[in-house]
């Protein structure tokens, strides 16, 4: 079963109940109607998505999907046995998390009016090894790359100084080692 | 290569699939394709009144023909109006292809008149839909929609072709054979898990076999009857598998479900394992999903990998097409098997189960009742004559009490229930094997909304019958009110209008009203001799119900036998 090697990579507990976070990669027809496709069928079928990526591959004609979910396993067997299904779908894999590097980009700009606030911020941001993209008299964008659970952290870090905009881009991910 | 027109180029194409007729009608986006139609000598057009129909149509000729029927529809409310027999194909996986003309490319997007995302609105209903940009593209696209809506697990695909498309003439060429990356229908079964599934089955006591409508959809007639007579397992079916099985066979134990027969309903709880063969464990087929099967073993068998623990989990599952996993199954048995006795437990607990409800269950006294006219319906009516239905009473009688006795030859709207499709059906089905009687059993309020049909019926020489059990009323619906809202009826009723035999003969067809059995007789064999379509018109009392039944909700074991 596609879901036996699955490991995850953040749990959250809601009403008692432990809800893994599981990533998978799919390997899709790159033409047009193919994302309105796999986002219908999500709807379609009570699937719940926390992010879902597009974009190039190595090959031309193909794109990747990275979708992130959190369900059960029966459910996440049925979101995969559903997607392979779907003709322009090529492949689908659940990535083993342990063996997986997997990242999200996060651009944050935040209220930093004042020169103490910059100063902490730019500190927080080399610790995370943030970048900082923008300063301006009022804001500060910062760039982030990493985990979600990374991105989670740095944007609790500095929720209180005032995010006044947010965009994350969801999860991208590729296997470790040769694909067998 | 040839140089040609889109439109000529789809016709080419369907006449190399082997179409020999479509089931169509015209609109401003697909004048060039009718256009085309005009030379295609070989190729049967059928003008529908209604788009739906003819979606039904292609449906009804695709199931007994066993491959893709065709329809065709102009853009916006000629395609919208397909929608309706497209999921309903899609719901039972009937292979359609339906064609419809879109607005010009450079009006799209452009709210054009006519104009609607039909491939948007077709997407959750067909397994693909396709949207040539060039006509060029034709040739390979018609070649793909008929190796998807025909293989694996069949069903309806769309191709939506914008009018300059058709009118485009490009140099063609036609493939022969066509792959589609990302579509791998065709799966060999895993030997180590039919090796499981005879290990169980061959340990079971009380086995049971649960036939779906992929059976039917994969011609497994004689292997799930040899299966069934090798182990002695009693065969119940689904509601879509009925007729995957003779009902008049000494192992045959009828439908389950909600309105299924009271002894299968009653053995499948009593069993110790299941074989589902191409069956998807629908909530009308199994009731409650966590009740269903409990402490049994179940081995589930189909093509379609999604339907492995989509409603049931289960102890094993084979995938592949259910005709060839039954016959490695069958192979694999021991040589010689001794299971022909009839006086094991097992046996001989379905024998008292059968006698039990023969009993148990009371017809209505009056002279004329739905389960007497169908029983009168089967007694006339050869082994080989197609029936369907339409939704509602006049569905669920079928599926109590009129016995399939010729494998294949009973379809219905199992998955959607759609009302106003036996009709249509039953006309595509008559296009598909002219040469045997051809039946919709009916009511009055599902014969309503497509009885345009008779037109075509009469016009296009395919005659069949419409066995209208008429009780003035949405019967199903009032059923409803009186079981679970106390009586009180809104919007059921009919009020007898029209009247049914006028409507026949106004449209050229033979109507017949009966009172008696006698009549209804003399009527039926009337209509299997006459050379036109007949409507037997068959009053029903308004307040008979459907028994036995498994109220939504709830599981087999809750089965209420009368009011």
């Amino acid at each position: 079963m596609s879901t036996a090697t699955a490991t995850t990579t953040t749990t959250t507990i809601a009403n008692g109940k432990i809800t893994p976070l599981y990533i998978l990669s799919a390997l899709v027809e790159d033409k047009p109607g193919v994302l309105f496709r796999v986002t219908n069928l999500f709807r379609a079928r009570n699937f719940n998505i926390e992010s879902i990526t597009v974009g190039s591959t190595e090959q031309a004609d193909l794109s990747r999907m990275t979708i992130t979910t959190k369900s059960d396993e029966k459910t996440l067997d049925q979101l995969v046995k559903q997607l392979k299904k779907l003709i322009d779908v090529v492949e689908v894999k659940v990535l083993d998390t342990g063996n997986t590097v997997y990242r999200e980009l996060a651009l944050i700009k935040m209220r930093a009016g004042d020169p103490t606030t910059r100063m902490e911020i730019t500190n927080f941001a080399s610790i995370f090894r943030a970048n900082i993209l923008d300063i301006g008299k009022e804001t500060i964008i910062v760039e982030l790359t990493g985990t979600p659970d990374k991105i989670d952290a740095f944007k609790n870090l500095v929720d209180h100084y005032g995010i006044t905009q947010l965009a994350r881009t969801g999860v991208s991910a590729l296997p470790r080692g040769v694909e067998v | 290569m040839v140089e040609m027109t889109g439109a000529k180029a789809l016709i080419c194409a369907l006449e190399k699939e082997g179409v020999d007729v479509v089931f169509g009608l015209p609109g401003g986006a697909n004048l060039p394709i009718y256009d085309a139609l005009v030379d295609a000598s070989a190729l049967r057009h059928i003008l529908v009144r209604h788009e739906q129909s003819a979606a039904h149509m292609a449906d009804g000729y695709a199931r007994i023909k066993r491959k893709a029927g065709v329809c065709f529809a102009t853009s916006g409310p000629g395609a919208t109006n397909l929608v309706t027999g497209i999921a309903t194909a899609y719901s039972d996986s009937s292979p359609i292809v339906a064609v419809t003309g879109q607005v010009q490319s450079s009006m799209i997007g452009k709210d054009a008149f006519q104009e609607t995302d039909i491939i948007g609105v077709a997407n959750p209903c067909t397994k693909y839909a396709f949207q040539p940009r060039t006509a060029s593209e034709i040739p390979e696209t018609v070649k793909k929609s008929f190796y998807i809506a025909e293989s694996g697990r069949p069903g309806p695909v769309l191709i939506d072709i914008p009018k300059d498309v058709q009118q485009e003439s490009a140099d063609m060429t036609f493939p022969e054979l066509i792959k589609v990356r990302g579509y791998n229908p065709v799966v060999d079964a895993d030997l180590s898990q039919i090796g499981k599934a005879e290990q169980i089955l061959l340990k079971a006591e009380r086995p049971i076999i649960m036939a779906g409508g992929g059976v039917i959809l994969s011609g497994a007639f004689s292997e799930l009857q040899a299966l069934s007579e090798l182990l002695m397992i009693p065969v119940v079916t689904t509601f879509k598998g009925k007729g995957a099985f003779p009902e008049n066979h000494p192992l045959a134990m009828g439908p389950i479900g909600m309105h299924g027969h009271a002894e299968a309903n009653k053995i499948i709880l009593e069993a110790d394992c299941i074989v589902a063969v191409g069956a998807r464990f629908s909530d009308r087929s199994v009731g409650r999903f966590d009740e269903f099967g409990k402490g049994m073993n179940i081995i589930h068998m189909d093509v379609d990998p999604a339907e492995i623990g989509k409603n049931k989990s289960v102890d094993v599952a084979v995938i592949g097409d259910v005709r060839s996993s039954l016959r490695t199954l069958i192979k694999m048995l021991p040589k010689k098997i001794v299971r022909n006795d009839t006086d094991t437990p097992w046996m001989k607990r379905r024998k008292e189960l059968i006698d039990y409800y023969a009993e148990a269950l009371k017809d209505y006294s009056r002279e004329l009742t739905a389960k007497k006219a169908l029983k009168k319906l089967r007694e006339i009516l050869p082994a080989n004559a197609i029936t369907t239905t339409e939704v509602g009473q006049c569905q669920m009688w079928t599926s109590l009490h009129f016995d399939v006795i010729s494998p294949g030859t009973f379809f219905s709207s199992t998955g959607l229930g759609t009302m106003g499709f036996g009709f249509p059906a039953s006309i595509g089905a008559k296009a598909a094997r002219p040469v045997v009687p051809v039946v919709d059993i009916a009511g009055d309020g599902s014969f309503n909304m497509t009885e345009n049909s008779l037109a075509v019926s009469v016009l296009d020489n395919l005659p069949v019958i419409v066995f209208l059990m008429n009780n003035y009323m949405l019967g199903m619906v009032a059923q409803w009110q009186r079981t679970f809202y106390n009586r009180r009826y809104m919007g059921v009723h009919q009020h007898n209008c029209p009247d049914y035999t006028k409507i026949a003969e106004a449209y050229g067809a033979q109507g017949i009203k009966v009172q008696s059995l006698e009549e209804l007789e003399k009527a039926i064999k009337s209509a299997l001799k006459t050379e036109v379509a007949t409507v037997i018109d068959i009053p029903i009392d308004p307040e008979e119900d459907v028994y036995p039944f498994v109220a939504p909700g709830t599981g087999l074991k809750d089965m209420v036998t009368g009011a």
